[in-house]
């Protein structure tokens, strides 16, 4: 159906394809993975012929009967809406948020079909249903903002296959959803291909995915397919050195032993480092200007966490369970409705001045998003030195020394301070937010997702930077994450959230081998696990072979 | 991989040197520089000097057009019309830059207080700022200048006042939105009040706005300065200004647009270079847009 003939692609004078050639047949799904900057979005942008001004593309791309590379606007336009279809990584702008859902599903089908408003509709409604929003719940009257992400990303689905498409484009569909959405959507993707026999082409960094829900596999790097063939063969042969690397990035687990054994060694304290007893977060709903019943919405409902000196304590749950809240107080960034916080056995909410400031210095925090938690108009030095201001009376020379240190022990050099933080790929911002963290010498690190947004290879770097870290400076960790595997790498202990209450709390190993609370039970179900699926898919066709 | 930036390392220059290297190849900058520096210095220069006296009327060479003796011509009275283009410069911009300064200096401070604070006092404050922001500029100077009386101070007040909603509105906004960042996050971790978090944090990353909406208030100050002083209560006759002189100039356009055209030009030019100004400052203030041009 889709045939990509030895496709180049250069923007400006850029090389951004070389030689990519593939193949999609009806009701097949091909993934394609590579890290960033590998080519995969391009390749498919290509496809849909979305490229940016001052592209030029060689090679050929046959879809059907008709060649793309030589296709007009118009036929382009009717190619997009009837025959090929995209969707985004991101549901929240790929959305038009003035318009309802059911005018967004029910538009193409008006325009391409030439149906009536009220048949476009009925469709729509069906549409709607077939994604999982059943119209009793989500009428066609919704907002996008009055959704949440993984139900987006169902709308996008719904509008994708308003025309039946015979080739559905992913691009990264379920990067901004947590596992259990992700696995929601990869089934959906999954049904719709089985029951319409369209082809997908699934793109995603996630080697796990791919595993899980693709036929054949595309690896990319550097714009050029290194690797490819049906998917569990090719995942399990690692022929190539760079497929080799990737998987092995993707189960990555940093050496933890010498970490177990000095834990092992350190006297047992009287007061753990860090203590919240009865922590209860509520935020109060619109009271209405003129009166009315006030409702609120408790975000931490009744939590006691307890962190030891030393002790990476791992943070799971869905989206929206109250993880980041809890967080938020822990750094004192928020007050609690209820319940108290001890750190090193001082109430960090009833501490203010320098003693308020001497307990800040202790903990301190690394962000998710490397691009996002820098102040993009300070330079690396200023940026690393800023949590020293709970350290007045250091002077210049100090504090740059400090500074120096810090870059030094994430593994960059000391001129990185004079530069600005867009100088850095992801991978150095986020060793940057990590000296932030480290240059007060904090007893515990809170990190919200800090390895989610990155590549697997540079995933792997940063995890065995923090256990490096947590070893040479003995530093106790509260890590949150929604990657099971990631925590399972990183942590002693884990922490279930679910609704505001921590409804399980265990050994990693234990919980994550035998979760007994539903929340567990549905967060280890959905996490896609690479060596699981290969092994759960060769038995399942070998099954079908007998 | 290597943990170091994938750029060559460059020599720490200091950071004035570094503003003036990017300065001088911003095309931009460097045009609306010449032209504000020019206007500037003619403003200036009219205080010790002018080809004619600005005040001395002249009736026998009255409606000239532009000639050697008289560059720009002439006008009713028989006054030479660069000596007024030059003496207007100084109430022109006198009046615009510091309606602009009051607006930055009253509504930045507004704006960042009430987003930050927020609450019923922030929303109380934003409330009475839409009460000002319904009134026109030119509405307000007539009931300053009714209390206070006529002239250019008062004219300055009137349209300061009017600047001071347009500046704590897009304060308010870019401060809401900042401070949702992580960087404002990290800030607070390092323990850094709201205040210092302003200054460190916020205020830097909304110059670029400050600098656009700033040339573009200093714009609408010269045209509202030629709106009062049309209805005669900015600068008051004898001394020129340019909407003075543009608004006295309109019964005479059919047989002397020059004195229309030079003081339009005049205005035209100056909010030109101004703007260009804007854009270069814009553009050199921000290290990833100075590093995506290089």
């Amino acid at each position: 159906m889709l045939r990509v003939d030895h496709l180049s692609l250069t923007i400006g004078d850029k090389p951004i394809l070389n030689d990519v050639s593939f193949a999609v047949a009806p009701g097949e799904i091909l993934g394609i993975v590579g890290e960033s900057g590998s080519g995969k979005s391009m390749t498919a942008l290509s496809i849909m012929q979305l490229l940016p001004e001052g592209s030029r593309t060689a090679g050929s791309l046959t879809f059907g009967d008709h060649a793309i590379l030589d296709a007009d606007d118009t036929l382009m336009q009717d190619l997009r809406g009837d025959d090929m279809a995209m969707i985004f990584q991101e549901p929240m702008t790929a959305l038009n948020p003035i318009h309802t859902i059911g005018a967004q599903v029910s538009e193409g089908m008006r325009l391409h079909q030439g149906l009536g408003r009220d048949a476009a509709e009925a469709q729509a409604v069906s549409l709607l249903d077939r994604v999982g929003l059943p119209p009793a719940h989500y009428p066609l009257t919704r907002f996008p903002h009055e959704m949440s992400g993984g139900q987006r990303q169902r709308v996008m689905i719904a509008m994708a296959c308003a025309q039946e498409p015979d080739l559905l484009i992913a691009d990264e569909p379920t990067t901004a959803l947590d596992v259990t959405l992700q696995k929601q959507i990869l089934d959906l993707l999954r049904s719709l291909v089985d029951e319409q026999g369209m082809g997908l082409i699934l793109i995603s960094h996630d080697l796990a995915v791919v595993a899980d829900v693709t036929d054949s596999v595309l690896v990319m790097r550097n714009g050029q397919v290194v690797d490819e063939g049906a998917t569990i063969p090719t995942l399990k042969a690692l022929r190539h050195p760079y497929t080799a690397a990737l998987a092995e990035a993707s189960s990555h687990a940093p050496d933890r032993s010498a970490l177990i054994k000095k834990q092992a060694k350190r006297p047992t304290e009287r007061e753990p480092l860090l203590k919240c007893e009865n922590l209860t977060r509520d935020y109060g709903g619109s009271a209405g200007l003129f009166g009315g019943a006030r409702s609120f919405v408790r975000a931490v409902d009744h939590v006691d966490l307890q962190i030891d000196h030393g002790e990476s304590v791992g943070l799971v749950g869905e989206s929206g369970c109250g993880k980041s809240t809890l967080a938020r107080m822990v750094l004192a960034l928020d007050k609690p409705t209820g319940g108290t916080v001890r750190f090193q056995g001082a109430d960090l909410f009833a501490s203010n001045g320098e003693a308020l400031k001497a307990l800040r210095r202790n903990i301190q925090v690394v962000f998710q998003d490397p691009y996002a938690s820098f102040n993009p108009r300070h330079r690396v030095g200023r940026i690393v030195a800023e949590p020293l201001y709970l350290e007045p009376g250091l002077s210049a020379a100090d504090k740059q020394k400090r500074v120096a240190d810090a870059l030094q022990d994430v593994g960059l050099d000391s001129d990185a301070s004079d530069r600005y933080p867009h100088e850095f790929s992801g991978g150095q911002r986020q060793r940057i937010a990590i000296a932030r963290a480290l240059v007060t010498r904090p007893a515990l690190l809170v990190a919200d997702e800090p390895v989610s947004a990155l590549d697997v290879s540079i995933r792997a770097q940063i995890m065995d930077l923090l256990v490096k870290l947590q070893i040479s400076h003995s530093i106790a960790m509260l890590f949150i994450s929604h990657d099971l595997g990631v925590v399972r790498a990183m942590c002693d202990r884990v922490l279930v959230m679910d609704g505001g209450q921590i409804v399980e709390r265990g050994a990693v190993d234990a919980v994550f081998d035998t979760p007994k609370s539903e929340a567990a039970k549905r967060l280890v179900a959905a996490t896609p696990n690479l060596k699981l699926s290969l092994n759960r898919t060769a038995s399942k066709s070998s099954g079908q072979a007998a | 991989m290597t943990a170091q930036a994938s750029t060559p390392h460059q020599p720490l220059r200091s950071r004035s040197h570094t503003f003036w290297l990017q300065a001088r190849s911003n095309r931009s900058f460097m045009t609306g520089i010449a032209i504000t520096a020019s206007v500037v210095a003619m403003a200036l220069i009219s205080f010790a000097w002018t080809p004619y006296d600005v005040l001395e009327l002249d009736i026998a060479s009255k409606l000239q057009s532009p000639s050697l003796s008289h560059w720009f011509g002439t006008d009713h009275f028989g006054r030479d019309i660069l000596s007024m283009i030059m003496v207007g410069a100084r109430n022109s911009i006198a009046v615009a830059l510091v309606a602009v300064v009051i607006g930055i200096g009253v509504g930045v401070p507004l704006g960042c207080w009430a987003a930050s604070r927020g609450g019923l006092m922030g929303e109380a404050l934003m409330r009475g700022n839409d009460l000002i922001f319904a009134f026109p500029a030119l509405l307000s100077a007539v009931i300053i200048t009714a209390i206070f009386g006529p002239g250019a101070i008062n004219a300055i007040i009137a349209i300061g006042i009017f600047n001071i909603p347009v500046f704590a509105r897009l304060a308010r906004g870019a401060t809401l939105s900042l401070l949702t960042r992580e960087f404002v996050l990290a800030a607070r971790v390092a323990g850094k009040g709201s205040v210092r978090i302003i200054a460190e944090h916020i205020l830097p990353n909304m110059a670029n706005l400050l600098v656009v909406q700033g040339t573009i208030a200093f714009a609408l100050g010269i045209l509202q300065e030629a709106g009062l002083a049309y209805v005669g209560l900015g600068t008051q006759p004898p001394f020129p200004s340019w909407g003075k002189m543009l608004n006295e100039a309109q019964t005479m356009m059919s047989f002397a647009p020059h004195m229309a055209i030079v003081p339009g030009l005049a205005i035209v030019v100056t909010v030109l270079g101004l703007n260009l100004l804007g854009d270069g400052l814009r553009d050199i203030l921000d290290p990833r847009l100075s590093k995506a041009r290089e």
